[in-house]
């Protein structure tokens, strides 16, 4: 609760100092005699603040979520949902990507000298110069709306499922594989009764950075190509026409979005755990003899 | 039961040569020669050299010696998880590999082993499994087997809800579940204290008269190791090899824990002590 009052102190402070400037000129214009007061009132409610103040945040929140009718293009949740559906698919194809991934790589030791570099390579290319490419590659494949946006999410999220997910189906140790070699299992069977379940708390954690990589590279995306709809059009907007409010309530619902879509997986993850025999936290094992 | 095979000892001179007595029909290990060298950048290591072997059906027999002479490797080369690189092994008349890959035997390790997201139950039918046994059958062996190592009431807790001791009669119990004829054991109840480790020794005694398994056993402490068999094969650090087969068969197959005591226990006991004592004026 500290932290938050902390905050939002300095956030007001930061709209007085910013928008000082600002507003003493406006007054000036305006033909007033501009003293201290007057322009601090004036710094917190400008039409297009250089910082804008939370109070106007918030309001410019409510009024795009709950006063605008569902559906229409000045609804923030209609952007949101944009967003989001092209984040979720662009996540799932890069989950299972990822995931394709790391099974070939543990089985086949040549996938991993041969295709390594080149997945290492791919992330390291700024994404804000590759998206355009790809998404007028795909334009002219016949491909617009969702389904390029998802790509380039899934382009995002892939590499730290499959990073993750190797550290995983490795992690048994050599105790426990050499009892399937006492078992003969096949590698199949290994890899559906050891492999997996050990690799899933590795899993839920890159599939939560995964996901919040998904949504940037949605909003990312959405930037440099003009669409209509969706988070980053809307930050775009907001840029063009000097809406700054606007910018910082779509950059809220977007941080938002990403809070639950992380916290989203964290549920899936203790439903799994629970399911899975976790020793819940602080309690001492019981012994009964 | 019929008495133990042929033995071909390779013995410093000071202990007396045992009489070699004729071979059953059918060893369930036969080891002749056999030798496993590691190469390593300081030179090779001579895990196991020139040990031969032969194991009747029926018999448990405990390996004893001081760390690094060989015991667990010979286990291991036993089980298939160890390629030896001289000499010749059988396993219930054919290569390691095949029996492994016949499923011959059951391994337990040090350390339970025990699945964490599974069940005791669904543990124990790991292997059941993973070889196809129908679903009905597999409870019902579960059932059993976890009857016989007394932990029916547990089969639907998760391992970190049982202590040590009862996760090792669990990885026992999943070892015998599907039946095989041969047992190996790499020092089961190391890790556990000396109470716990008597109940599971009389257990495990128990367990043996009643499904009449072959038993391999590695361990550390000599009273366990004269308890629990019917042979004592005592080894020596590098080179492994044996140094002498203590027979303890003289104890008879009923051992209440009081036996411990008995002046024909520490007789067998000092003669496990002055083997191994030996071995050791051998180290390089």
């Amino acid at each position: 609760m500290g932290v938050v009052l902390a905050l939002l102190a300095g956030w007001y402070l930061a709209a007085l100092f910013g928008n000082w400037n600002g507003a003493a000129d406006a007054l000036a214009r305006a033909g007033a005699i501009p003293d201290a007061e007057k322009i601090a009132a004036a710094t917190m409610a400008q039409e297009r603040p250089v910082v804008p103040a939370p109070h106007q945040v918030v309001s410019e929140l409510w009024r795009s979520i709950v006063g605008m009718p569902l559906g229409s293009k000045r609804s923030l949740l209609t952007h949101a949902w944009v967003t989001l559906s092209a984040t979720l698919v662009g996540f799932a194809i890069g989950s299972l990507l990822g995931i394709a991934l790391a099974v070939a790589i543990v089985h086949l030791r040549s996938v991993e000298a041969s295709l390594m570099p080149w997945i290492v390579a791919s992330q390291t290319v700024p994404i804000l110069a590759v998206a355009p490419i790809i998404i007028v590659a795909l334009g002219a494949a016949g491909l617009t709306g969702l389904l390029p946006k998802a790509v380039i999410a899934a382009y995002l999220c892939f590499f730290p499922v499959t990073v993750g997910m190797v550290k995983g189906l490795n992690a048994p140790d050599r105790i426990q594989r050499d009892l399937m070699r006492t078992y003969s299992a096949s590698r199949g069977q290994i890899l559906v009764r050891l492999r997996w379940p050990a690799a899933l708390p590795y899993l839920f954690a890159s599939l939560k950075i995964a996901v919040a990589a998904s949504l940037v590279g949605t909003i990312v995306a959405e930037l440099p190509t003009g669409t209509q709809a969706g988070l980053g059009a809307r930050l775009l907007a907001g840029s063009y026409y000097g809406q700054t409010i606007q910018i910082w309530a779509a950059l809220f619902a977007a941080a938002a979005l990403s809070a639950l879509l992380v916290q989203g997986i964290g549920l899936a993850e203790a439903a799994t755990a629970r399911a899975l025999g976790a020793r819940p936290a602080g309690r001492v094992p019981r012994s009964a003899r | 039961m019929s008495r133990a095979g042929a033995l071909a000892l390779k013995q410093p001179p000071e202990f007396e040569q045992a009489a070699p007595r004729a071979v059953p029909a059918a060893p369930v290990i036969a080891a002749r020669g056999l030798s496993l060298t590691y190469t390593t950048a300081d030179g090779p290591v001579h895990a196991l050299s020139n040990v031969d072997l032969a194991v009747a059906p029926g018999e448990f027999v405990s390996f004893i010696g001081p760390s690094g002479c060989g015991k667990t490797t010979l286990l291991r080369c036993v089980a298939d998880l160890e390629q030896p690189t001289g000499g010749e092994l059988t396993v219930n008349g054919v290569g390691a590999e095949a029996a492994r890959l016949r499923r011959d035997y059951g391994f337990v390790f040090q350390a339970p082993a025990l699945y964490p997201w599974r069940t005791i139950a669904r543990n124990v039918a790991l292997p059941l499994e993973i070889f196809g046994v129908p679903r009905a059958e597999r409870r019902e062996r579960v059932a059993h087997y976890l009857d016989l190592v007394q932990l029916s009431g547990f089969a639907n807790k998760f391992p970190w809800q049982l202590s040590g001791g009862m996760q090792q009669r669990a990885s026992i119990a999943r070892a015998l579940c599907f039946d095989p004829k041969l047992l190996l054991m790499d020092e089961p109840f190391g890790a556990l204290d000396e109470i716990v480790r008597d109940h599971l020794n009389a257990q495990l005694l128990e367990l043996w008269r009643k499904t009449a398994k072959t038993v391999l056993f590695v361990t550390h402490s000599i009273p366990e190791a004269v308890y629990l068999s019917t042979r004592v094969v005592v080894m020596s650090p590098r080179p492994g090899r044996i140094i002498d087969i203590v027979d303890c068969t003289a104890l008879g197959r009923e051992r209440p824990l009081e036996i411990r005591e008995s002046p024909e226990f520490l007789r067998l006991g000092q003669r496990v002590r002055e083997g191994l004592r030996a071995g050791h004026a051998y180290d390089a």
